[in-house]
């Protein structure tokens, strides 16, 4: 992102719409990362309750309702609330949902030094809809996660396959998977079809993560920084077959993960063409032909 | 003797048996009795080298009829292929 402006910019729209995510190293600074902890743990006690289906004690924090503006969520002073309004988090919200979207839900995954609690891989909430609107789910590890000591697995390129929640876990195992580590501060922002899981915390201190996932009310559509669309949104003739213009959308779309292979990443790349076609505006666009072609034909039917 | 069973499941690239895994599982009925096999990297390069290696196949996937409409979709790894290793364990 740009250091004037925190929209995201097209070549990172591309990469969220290729890897289903993005991840920003270290983006919030110390002050609240230090500080946060608290207002976790004062999250997490009611939240865990009402789950559990017991009645919250007495409660020192203000907890949102689905539907919140994200605007009145965490009003000051709220360290939730800081790190919610930093502006490169709000440019990073504004370029995927739009400006203000709804509060859906929040969660702190707090997992104790040396539990060995594992989740399997899942699908947050129910099978999605096949329209290519998206919520985003903000993952902040507020402190330093060591690597192998039990950081959020996922899997990158999932996002746009429409599975039930745990009809996928039985993959033990994919090519490409990852297990997140990291520096303090690191936000990890997911389309929220991602595959992932939460794993064991073999490490030597308690495990803090703070999630929460937005609903877009506007659409989605060209809210991110445009300085460099022009450049990179290439024309439905991009055929690999054919001919290909260098440093395009198309290029970073036709990037597969380990585990797309074969004729199966034809079909991804289709899904992932038909996200770019909303979130650009341009329902000619196309990689590699394959709408086009049927598009082409289905005209021809139609006379 | 009693018998108990491994479970090996191998998701390929594609549906040829010989095609190489993106995913995997294996569940151990002997307990850790029985040989291991290795969690973080694909244990056999292809499913021929899971039968080559004694594993019996159980299920392969079958061809399936598209609905109209979900020709472009995607979902489940496709390709799920299944296999078992008997595992005798004395008295």
């Amino acid at each position: 992102m740009p250091a004037a402006d925190f929209r995201l910019t097209t070549d990172e729209m591309a990469r969220f719409v290729a890897d289903g995510y993005l991840r920003f190293e270290a983006l919030v600074p110390d002050e609240i990362n230090d500080a946060v902890i608290d207002e976790l743990r004062a999250l997490e006690g009611p939240k865990l309750m009402q789950v559990l289906g017991r009645t919250p004690d007495a409660e020192t924090i203000q907890r949102p309702d689905s539907l919140t503006p994200l605007s009145q969520c965490y009003p000051s002073p709220s360290v939730l609330g800081e790190y919610l309004r930093l502006p490169q988090i709000q440019g990073i919200i504004e370029s995927l949902v739009g400006q203000d979207p709804r509060y859906d839900h929040d969660f702190v995954h707090h997992l104790p030094a040396g539990s060995g609690y594992k989740q399997n891989l899942h699908v947050d909430a129910v099978v999605d809809s096949s329209d290519p609107t998206f919520d985003i789910q903000l993952f902040y590890f507020p402190h330093a996660v060591a690597k192998g000591e039990g950081g959020t697995r996922f899997v990158p390129g999932s996002h746009l396959r429409r599975a039930r929640a745990e009809g996928v876990s039985r993959y033990q195992h994919m090519l490409g998977e990852q297990q997140y580590h990291g520096p303090a501060g690191t936000v990890l922002v997911f389309h929220h079809g991602l595959w992932h899981a939460g794993q064991p915390n073999p490490g030597t201190q308690d495990r803090w993560m703070y999630k929460i996932r937005l609903n877009p009310v506007e659409s989605q559509v060209r809210r991110f920084n445009l300085d460099d669309f022009e450049a990179l949104h290439n024309e439905p003739s991009d055929h690999v077959f054919a001919t290909t213009r260098p440093d395009t959308v198309a290029e970073r779309l036709r990037k597969m993960h380990p585990w797309q292979q074969g004729h199966e990443a034809r079909y991804e790349l289709m899904q992932r063409t038909l996200l770019w076609r909303y979130l650009s505006g341009d329902p000619r666009f196309d990689v590699d032909y394959y709408f086009t072609r049927l598009e082409q034909r289905a005209r021809l039917a139609s006379r | 003797m009693k018998l108990r069973q491994q479970v090996l499941y191998l998701w390929l690239a594609e549906g040829a048996l010989e095609t190489s895994p993106v995913a995997w599982a294996f569940h151990d009925g002997s307990a850790g009795a029985g040989p291991p096999l290795p969690e973080a990297e694909p244990p056999y390069a292809s499913g021929v080298a899971a039968l080559e290696d004694g594993w019996l196949l159980l299920q392969s996937p079958a061809p399936y009829a598209l609905s109209p409409g979900q020709e472009h979709g995607t979902s489940y790894l496709a390709n799920e292929f299944v296999f078992e290793r008997r595992i005798e364990l004395s008295d």
